[in-house]
């Protein structure tokens, strides 16, 4: 169906440009253009490692988690670990979320079958490897960090069952 | 006679000779795939018979899903190269040493390993040191299942799987009821009318001819003459057509209900209902910003990287329910996105989505998601329907000044753990005997709030 009818529009539609609009001053005629290449927003830092096999091997070996373990950390880890991850990595990290149960998704390691640690599991986060993407767009830097946590406590829970 | 039998013999002979023909071909194709495979090991092509009854398929399938499939597909290449059949193109001692530890078969310099290494861009493969000889027999045994014939239905099968029918049915019993009550209205006139020329023929006076007829008043001449009866229904004609008057009026400017074509079919049926995906995941920026935003494409591609096509019966309830073939609208992301499936890489050629946006405010008002969502803890489906159950997107609500305010007025402010509302709690429940809270009291209803 259709919009219905507007009564003198005065103030309806936006003079500047709004989020997500279209306008034919901006290159591909998008609103959302990207920043700088090399620039530094405040509140925001890059990411050190690259996107490679070296990358991920450092990453893994040298990146510390600045985000201190607390009570409230963990619950924001649980809470957005259950939002982004649980879907296919599952609730308890077994691997067997609802995308694996339903078969749409195939091949998730439970925590447990990898060596991990806080670095790796930021750096994959940040870049995504092999069929999982990147979850830099969804998360913010400390959100990240608190994944991160709320991960290992996971994996601790599940090494300890089996084991 | 003699003829016929000749002429069958003919046909047997050229469809001897056919089969004849298509069987060296297979035979020659079967040389060439193990001798292109193994150049070094002629012997292979002996074993490799043998060789597709090692291992149990069943118990392979559970691993290869669980262990290898995020990689890896049967029959097409995906971030790893396809397995079908890969017994026959490598040695099983090989395999054995690749699957546990690849990097290490890498760096012994071994030329298959670092050559797929190479063609495959870098990527590395897992290692699998838990995997025992048998278990990967049972991957690989697995591998060689031949890929399933894909059910494609002819039209009379899909008549009889689809809604189409009943509907079908539906319509020829309606029809045949239709046809039913017209004969009956014809026969009952016919039956009247002889009844009627007996009557007059028999000279009798039946009572449906009046005779004062003439004298009576029509009666719209006696509705005309009754003035009460004129008033009472003047006024009802009055307050309906207010009724109809302030109706159209009050929904000027509301699109409730409003769904327009996308450009993309996309079913939040699909992605919230079935397959369960929470609302954050895609809307993440809900959570921080004034704007739930519409998730930019790689979020698509988090998920559609391994999924390419849906599932078959999900592929049917697309064709039969709602006339959408989901594959198409998935290939129409991999167009915008320039996500080449056959070498599974981006091309580089990017297209914007140009969605249509559906809920709009007008720019006098400010609204902001976050704090409805993050710190007022109100359910997605309050003001957005039950989005999970919508094939195709719409407004669920009006989106009204009113809508705004009466909601304002009737809830509770969300006090608990929210540091903020100490203070204002503690004073303001001390004054109001300790009732809850709502918006309004807060100052929710305030022009400057939401008009600025």
């Amino acid at each position: 169906s259709n919009r219905s009818s507007q009564y003198f529009p005065n103030m309806y539609e936006d003079v500047g440009y709004s989020t997500y609009s279209e306008g034919d001053v901006f290159p591909g005629n998008v609103e959302a253009q990207k920043p700088v290449e090399g620039t530094v927003s405040r509140g925001w830092m890059p990411y050190d490692y690259n996107d490679d096999n070296e990358g991920y091997a450092s990453a893994k070996a040298n990146l510390k988690n600045p985000v201190p373990l607390t009570e409230e950390h963990l619950t924001n880890g649980q809470v957005l670990y259950n939002l982004y991850c649980a879907i296919c990595h599952g609730k308890n990290g077994n691997g067997v979320g609802h995308l694996v149960e339903t078969e749409k998704i195939l091949g998730v390691p439970s925590y447990d079958a990898r060596p991990l640690t806080e670095g790796s599991i930021y750096h994959v986060l940040y870049y995504g490897i092999n069929t999982m993407g990147s979850y830099a767009s969804q998360t913010s830097i400390e959100e990240r960090w608190e994944i991160t946590h709320y991960v290992e406590a996971l994996r601790a829970d599940l090494l300890k069952e089996e084991r | 006679m003699i003829n016929k039998k000749l002429h069958l013999s003919v046909w047997q002979f050229v469809l001897a000779s056919v089969f004849v023909t298509f069987s060296m071909l297979q035979s020659a194709a079967q040389d060439l795939d193990t001798s292109d495979g193994e150049p070094a090991m002629p012997v292979e092509a002996e074993a490799a018979p043998e060789e597709d009854t090692i291992g149990d398929a069943a118990a392979g399938e559970k691993l290869f899903k669980s262990n290898c499939a995020s990689c890896h597909k049967l029959y097409k290449r995906a971030t790893g190269p396809a397995l079908f059949e890969v017994t026959k193109r490598r040695e099983r001692e090989w395999l054995y040493k690749w699957i546990k530890n690849s990097a290490a078969l890498i760096a012994s310099g071994d030329a298959q390993a670092n050559e797929i290494y190479n063609e495959y861009g870098q990527s590395n493969m897992n290692a699998f040191p838990n995997l025992t000889n048998t278990d990967i027999d049972n991957i690989l045994a697995y591998t060689n299942t031949p890929k399933p014939v894909a059910q494609v239905l002819g039209p009379e099968a899909q008549a009889e799987l689809a809604p189409v029918d009943t509907t079908m049915t539906n319509n020829i019993v309606l029809g045949a009821l239709a046809l039913v009550l017209v004969v009956l209205i014809v026969v009952l006139f016919a039956v009247n009318k002889t009844l009627k020329r007996f009557a007059e023929a028999n000279g009798i006076q039946t009572e449906f001819e009046d005779e004062e007829a003439e004298t009576r008043t029509p009666i719209w001449q006696a509705f005309i003459q009754n003035q009460f009866l004129v008033l009472v229904s003047a006024v009802f004609l009055l307050l309906a057509s207010a009724y109809f008057a302030y109706g159209a009026l009050m929904a000027v400017g509301v699109d409730q209900g409003y769904a327009p074509v996308q450009p993309i079919h996309y079913s939040h049926r699909i992605h919230a209902g079935v397959s369960q995906i929470e609302c954050k995941y895609c809307h993440s920026s809900v959570r921080e910003s004034k704007h739930a935003g519409i998730p930019s494409l790689n979020v698509c591609m988090n998920c559609h990287k391994q999924i390419a096509e849906v599932a078959n019966e999900t592929y049917q309830e697309g064709i039969n329910e709602y006339g959408v073939d989901y594959n198409k609208e998935i290939q129409k992301l991999y167009a915008a996105v320039g996500w080449d499936e056959e070498t599974q890489s981006y091309s580089g050629e990017e297209e914007p989505v140009r969605w249509v946006r559906i809920h709009n405010l007008p720019d006098l008002a400010y609204f902001n998601h976050a704090q409805h969502v993050q710190a007022g803890n109100i359910a997605c489906q309050t003001c957005h329907g039950q989005v999970q159950e919508m094939e195709i997107m719409y407004q669920y609500s009006p989106l009204t000044m009113g809508w705004c305010i009466n909601c304002h007025r009737e809830t509770n402010v969300d006090l608990q753990g929210n540091g903020y509302y100490e203070e204002i709690h503690k004073e303001l429940s001390e004054k109001r005997g300790g009732r809850q809270l709502t918006i309004a009291d807060l100052g929710g209803l305030e022009c400057g709030k939401c008009h600025y």
